[in-house]
């Protein structure tokens, strides 16, 4: 069979705030790039991202680089690449300001300056006390940037195409990146992408958690492409999560409820956080909450048919108080829990919100991977920004707001490195012969297979497991099984049926492929979460508690390195954190605490 | 609406930037309201369908409202559904 070859310089899969600025920066060099995305770029999640994008700038008081490169090292947990982190603070001001001049409509100081808000974790003079660094537009500071980058490649000439799903990285026989397959929905053809730079803004993968607040979209398409090509992933036992979702449809319930006065019951309705945290009780710190409700639900407690959520309750408070102070609130609670929450308590679960861990990369954006004794070598002509990537500036956990200042800066130094790697020319490299071999392979599957498994009920089995088995808070026997079942659920992935075979618009297609790469994202998560033996951020374990000796069970001696889960054995193997920033002492290890 | 025409308003629906409409939108597709609807109506939710994730919320969520009586008819029922 013939593909059709279209050839570009660059080709950048996913359109979200990672994709655009990458193209930009090539674009605006003159080079003929092609962005691929399953919606329409103003559609990607980073739309969801309210909080702003953290940047020194030091308009509302005094603020320096080096005191949010502390905060966010400290926020890792100290499993962030102090190189990234430095290189990452350091230009949150220039890409701000960048973003400013594309037309991003920012809230302003009365003097006109970008104004600043303070958020968690954040602060001034190494950790003295909070600082206003958060810049946004209003309670739509994705939304904004999203258009702003939008409009900026549309004059720069960058090529769209919309309702196009990637499927496959292109790698030749010597391990070099040339591109990808794509299938077009409306018609179901499979087009390959020849590219001189393949550029992965792909975003996150929370669709593998029974309760996530992600969109549907967050598939981790990039991982599982990079996954197939054998690239490892790495940290992915590192996902961070939110005390309360809505059990079963993942919508966040805003902390500011418990802060109204809710109260947190189990199935005999006891306010169990009078014995995890007999002062603060449910004003306990997130982490606190998250593992209180996790151990209720492990102990039998909870609430359902399956006494899998406990119940937020608020039914004592004045409905006009709820109303007034908590808008939205009623209506979340009728529109996805069908309960009237002035009357009835809320049912709640951890619900997970981000991806830490990723594709490997270096700060310069190219992705990198173990190579003889070199644990990083770059992959040529691959690069990769935004959640999809572990560069890694996150660790063990996430500050808000440097997740879209991680999109700003690592998508603009992949889209550097891409067009200073071809600089010299470097020509399209040939085709491997079985170039479309993989997925033309996958999509017959899909076509022609009789008797597989269906892809909703695989999609719930893994996310069910996720959620069981590798949640907020982890226990050594739970995840144990966990590895077993979802190698379980992996060979129901790898032998799903569709009933629909029609080429346009086949979303029943389009899901399968999707959980092909959502089951690489579950088995990385779970092996590697079951590997690593000590509590760090937000991987938490029931047997790695806090003690004098291992203060919240960090054990820096054995763990302080970044797990790579290879998908070609499943094995794990482990490689050094980066303590050396670029230009400054590196941050020393310390116990974290806020 | 003919096939394709419809699988392009799901898959529309289906994946959107917050995970509030791809719930609300999906459940009323899937859960078959969307069928019940004239083609006029139809017209009316892809309308609905076109705007921006967080203008659609708000009409849906309560925080705002919208004049044109087809558009706030559908949105009756979205917030119903």
């Amino acid at each position: 069979m013939s593909i059709p070859v279209l050839k570009f310089d660059a080709v950048i899969v996913g359109a979200g705030g990672a994709g655009l600025r990458s193209a930009i920066q090539l674009s605006e060099a003159g080079l003929k790039t092609a962005v691929l995305s399953k919606v329409f770029p103003t559609r990607s999640h980073t739309v969801a991202a309210q909080g702003g994008v953290a940047a020194s700038l030091g308009n509302s008081e005094e603020d320096h680089w080096t005191w949010h490169m502390y905060d966010t090292v400290k926020g890792s947990d100290w499993l962030g690449d102090q190189d990234a982190i430095e290189f990452m603070c350091r230009k949150a001001n220039e890409v701000v300001v960048e973003l400013e001049h594309y037309g991003m409509p920012f809230d302003r100081t009365d003097d006109g300056k970008i104004y600043q808000r303070p958020f968690g974790g954040h602060m001034s003079n190494f950790g003295e006390k909070p600082v206003r660094r958060s810049c946004a537009a209003a309670d739509r500071t994705g939304h904004a940037m999203l258009h702003a980058m939008y409009q900026r490649n549309v004059k720069a000439n960058t090529q769209f195409f919309v309702e196009w799903m990637a499927l496959d990285l292109i790698r030749d026989e010597e391990g070099h990146v040339l591109g990808v397959t794509a299938m077009e929905m409306e018609t179901g053809q499979i087009v390959i992408f020849h590219a001189r730079a393949t550029i992965f803004a792909t975003g996150g993968a929370g669709r593998i958690y029974y309760s996530s607040t992600n969109a549907f979209i967050n598939t981790g398409d990039g991982l599982g492409m990079a996954a197939r090509a054998g690239i490892p992933l790495e940290d992915m036992e590192f996902w961070q999560f939110h005390p309360t979702g809505v059990a079963g449809a993942g919508v966040l319930i805003t902390e500011g409820v418990r802060g109204e006065g809710g109260i947190l019951r189990n199935s005999s309705k006891e306010r169990f956080m009078e014995r995890y945290a007999p002062n603060a009780k449910d004003l306990a710190s997130r982490d606190v909450v998250s593992r209180a409700m996790t151990t209720e639900i492990k102990e039998g407690r909870g609430c359902g048919v399956n006494k899998d959520y406990v119940l937020l309750d608020i039914t004592h408070l004045d409905p006009a108080t709820i109303m007034k102070r908590l808008p939205g609130i009623h209506e979340i609670g009728l529109q996805f829990a069908g309960v009237d929450c002035l009357k009835e308590p809320l049912p709640v679960v951890p619900t997970c919100h981000y991806m830490m861990g990723g594709i490997p990369t270096h700060y310069s954006g190219r992705v990198v991977m173990p190579q003889g004794s070199d644990m990083s070598a770059v992959v040529p002509g691959f690069y990769a920004g935004g959640e999809c990537a572990c560069a890694s500036v996150h660790g063990a956990n996430r500050l808000g707001t440097n997740s879209l200042l991680d999109l700003l800066v690592f998508g603009k130094s992949a889209g550097d490195s891409a067009v200073e790697d071809l600089k010299g020319g470097r020509a399209h490299r040939e085709l491997p012969k079985d170039v479309a071999d993989r997925t033309l392979a996958r999509i017959s599957a899909l076509d022609n297979r009789k008797g597989g498994a269906n892809v909703h009920e695989t999609r719930l089995a893994m996310q069910r497991t996720m959620q069981d088995h590798a949640g907020v808070f982890r226990f050594s026997d739970m995840l144990k099984e966990g590895v077993s079942k979802i190698l379980e659920v992996e060979k129901a992935a790898r032998n799903l049926e569709i009933k629909d075979k029609s080429k346009a618009w086949n979303t029943a297609r389009t899901e399968a492929l999707e959980m092909e790469n959502l089951i690489e994202v579950a088995k990385a998560t779970m092996i590697s979460a079951e590997a690593r033996k000590e509590s760090r951020g937000a991987h938490v374990r029931d047997d790695a508690p806090d003690t004098a000796e291992f203060p919240n069970g960090r054990n820096d001696a054995v763990w302080l390195k970044h797990t790579l889960f290879s998908p070609v054995d499943n094995s794990i193997s482990y490689k050094p954190v980066n303590m050396q920033p670029l230009t400054v002492e590196p941050v020393a290890l310390k116990t974290r605490s806020y | 609406m003919d096939r394709a025409n419809y699988e392009r308003l799901r898959w529309r629906c289906i994946r959107r930037a917050l995970l509030e409409l791809d719930i609300t939108l999906t459940r009323f597709l899937d859960g078959g309201e969307f069928d019940k609807l004239n083609d006029e109506q139809q017209q009316a939710f892809v309308e609905l369908a076109d705007m921006e994730d967080h203008d659609l919320w708000d009409l849906i969520n309560g925080r705002a409202e919208i004049d044109d009586p087809r558009l706030a008819s559908i949105v009756t029922l979205l917030r119903k559904s």
